[in-house]
């Protein structure tokens, strides 16, 4: 029969009967840790060792004290700070001669060591195979979702990070004593920039419940406290589209289909398929539009996550201009030219006009009455509803990029944009952001049995190039002057840095 | 010596701010050298001063590794600046800090 290695070290002859003996051990003193402030000695005397794994605290300050489930037993020393130690450093308790431990005049034991824990032999077996050092500072869901909530009454923004004043104004309330919060700051802030992260003030929080629950502080931050292990534990948020606000003209109320809310999911495939106005419908112009959408497409979303809105197969083709007493549809069948529309304001380009866009192509009041321009051309002619038929069925792409892909007769003026995060709704946005290029237009190429076009309204189109071109001057010099804005920021953030390499130097060896 | 050092190290900030104003080079050089020991001087923006006294016998050791070893001490004593239970003033305590000053000594002999 051979002996295990608790029979071996121990030789109880009734572990060797199958009888189960529990032995309390000692903890060695060098493992004891010593207290420099007499009121931290009175303080923590009182309160039993405690585990941080148990349910974390319901306020800073006042920690929750819950035993460990081997049990310690209540002895605790005024001067000594006790922690469990190795289990090769525990010797057998030998009983002292003399009164009971439980009388009243009850000497301590040895060094007055109070730390007494009881242990069967195949518990002490067990645990010697367990990763027990690692365990104090595994931080639990409970204890997570305790941190987080801390965090946010802090700071709402888990992306975010609390101050140094913040964080000591919170931590002193553990009444740690201001070295051993100073290291545990130190071990905390990893990359040493005065400020917490979420993760960092994690693992701050657990080594602070743990310090108070009798554990010495570790030589080096625990990998269970990694600010890169916490934070793959972290719950990822959901990715979330952004807004999009256009300041495009709206369709006006008698041209609106009532089914636009009508979605369906397609992936990007099917969407490049569907119905696209041009006179043979080509597979150039589908692959065309299939790697436009593929590319503007981020890799990270799913086809599935591309939604069309298709609209009814009686939309006019250019949805973007309102009429006021008849449909398009009736103005065709009368054989009647479209209203001719206002006249354009005068364009007085400025550095002001020129970051609001809406100004430069909207119209206005006053230039109408002045007259100062001629009134711009009819638009040209455009084919009959039962040559259009069902194929100029009108989509618009809602998918991550937020990318508008109309198609209209003619090339649509520059539509601005603006990018309105949710969280940022409120917000000014910098002139970079709101002035996008012109988005991604397809022409319609005019159907064969079209009338052909008088000089006047070859004129027409000519007018409509150059005001177009016009336009384009108008963003390429608006374009330049971003650019110029640019590069003087670009050159302030290269002398800021400057100054930060002198104040801060980079370590060279 | 050391106080000997810091004087010098302030008559030679003092020289360098009329002759030139933009040039702030933190690293002040060969402060005061005597028969066993030569000062090596730094001064950061905020006007602290490192005066780092080393071995007249130790000849491995050159003056841009001293400025280095300087360099990254006064890296880590920004980091240390940044915590929040650090008093600016106050003795440093901290084991980080003392970690780095240790290796650079082991690293120096």
């Amino acid at each position: 029969m051979s002996k295990n290695d608790g029979e071996i070290r121990f030789g109880n002859p009734a572990e060797l009967h199958g009888t189960k003996v529990q032995i309390p051990y000692l903890t060695a003193d060098k493992n004891s840790f010593k207290r420099m402030d007499d009121e931290d000695k009175q303080q923590e005397a009182q309160s039993p060792t405690m585990s941080p794994l148990a349910s974390p605290p319901s306020s800073p300050p006042h920690y929750q004290r819950v035993p460990l489930s081997h049990g310690y037993s209540k002895l605790r020393s005024s001067t000594e700070q006790m922690h469990p130690a190795p289990y090769e450093a525990r010797q057998p308790l030998v009983q002292p001669e003399g009164p009971s431990s439980g009388g009243p005049g009850a000497k301590p034991l040895r060094h007055q060591a109070s730390l007494i824990r009881s242990f069967s032999v195949e518990r002490e077996l067990q645990d010697n195979n367990s990763n027990y050092p690692d365990e104090p500072w595994r931080v639990t869901e409970e204890q997570r979702e305790y941190y987080v909530n801390q965090f946010r009454s802090l700071q709402p923004d888990p992306s975010s990070f609390i101050s140094g004043s913040v964080a000591k104004n919170f931590f002193t309330k553990s009444k740690l004593s201001i070295p051993e919060l100073s290291y545990i700051w130190e071990l905390s802030d990893a990359d040493c920039d005065g400020a917490l992260t979420l993760p960092e003030f994690c693992a701050a929080f657990h080594l602070i419940v743990a310090r108070k629950n009798g554990y010495p502080l570790p030589e080096g931050l625990p990998p269970t406290l990694q600010p890169e292990y916490l934070q793959a534990a972290f719950p990822k948020p959901k990715w979330d589209c952004a807004l999009f606000e256009s300041y495009s003209e709206s369709m006006s109320a008698n041209q609106q289909p009532r089914d636009l809310n009508r979605m369906e999911k397609t992936s990007v495939k099917d969407m490049a398929d569907f119905p696209v106005p041009t006179q043979d419908g080509t597979a150039d112009d589908k692959q065309a539009l299939k790697n436009t959408m593929n590319e503007a497409l981020p890799k990270d979303v799913s086809e599935d996550s591309v939604k069309l809105c298709y609209f009814p197969s009686d939309l006019p083709l250019s949805c973007c201009r309102s009429y006021s007493s008849t449909s398009i549809e009736e103005a065709m069948k009368r054989g009647e030219d479209p209203p001719t529309p206002p006249p354009r304001p005068q364009k007085t380009h400025s550095r002001a006009s020129s970051l609001d866009l809406n100004k430069v192509f909207q119209p206005s009041a006053p230039a109408t009455k002045s007259g100062l321009l001629p009134p711009p051309p009819a638009l040209p002619p455009r084919p009959c509803p039962s040559q259009v038929g069902d194929r100029f069925n009108f989509c618009k792409a809602f998918y991550s990029t937020q990318i508008d892909i109309s198609y209209s007769q003619a090339p649509s003026k520059p539509i601005r944009r603006k990018f309105r995060p949710e969280n940022q709704s409120t917000e000014n946005q910098e002139p970079s952001t709101a002035a996008g290029g012109p988005t991604s237009v397809a022409t319609v190429k005019p159907h064969p049995t079209v009338q052909k076009q008088s000089s006047k309204q070859k004129k027409a189109i000519q007018t409509a190039i150059r005001k177009n071109k016009e336009a384009n001057a108008v963003l390429a010099r608006l374009n330049s002057e971003l650019q110029q804005q640019l590069k003087e920021v670009h050159q302030e953030r290269i002398a800021l840095e400057n100054q930060l390499e002198q104040l801060r130097p980079v370590t060279v060896l | 010596m050391v106080h000997t050092s810091m004087d010098v190290a302030d008559k030679t900030i003092s020289t360098r701010g009329k002759a030139l104003v933009k040039q702030r080079e933190p690293y002040l050089g060969l402060l005061y050298p005597i028969e066993d020991y030569k000062a090596y001087g730094y001064v950061t923006n905020s006007k602290v001063k490192f005066v780092m006294v080393v071995d007249s016998s130790n000849t491995a050791l050159r003056d841009n590794e001293i400025c280095s070893m300087i360099r990254k001490l006064h890296s880590f004593c920004t980091d240390m600046v940044c915590n929040p239970f650090y008093n600016p003033g106050d003795r440093i305590q901290s084991r980080a800090f003392d970690k780095v000053v240790t290796s650079i000594m082991i690293q120096v002999c």
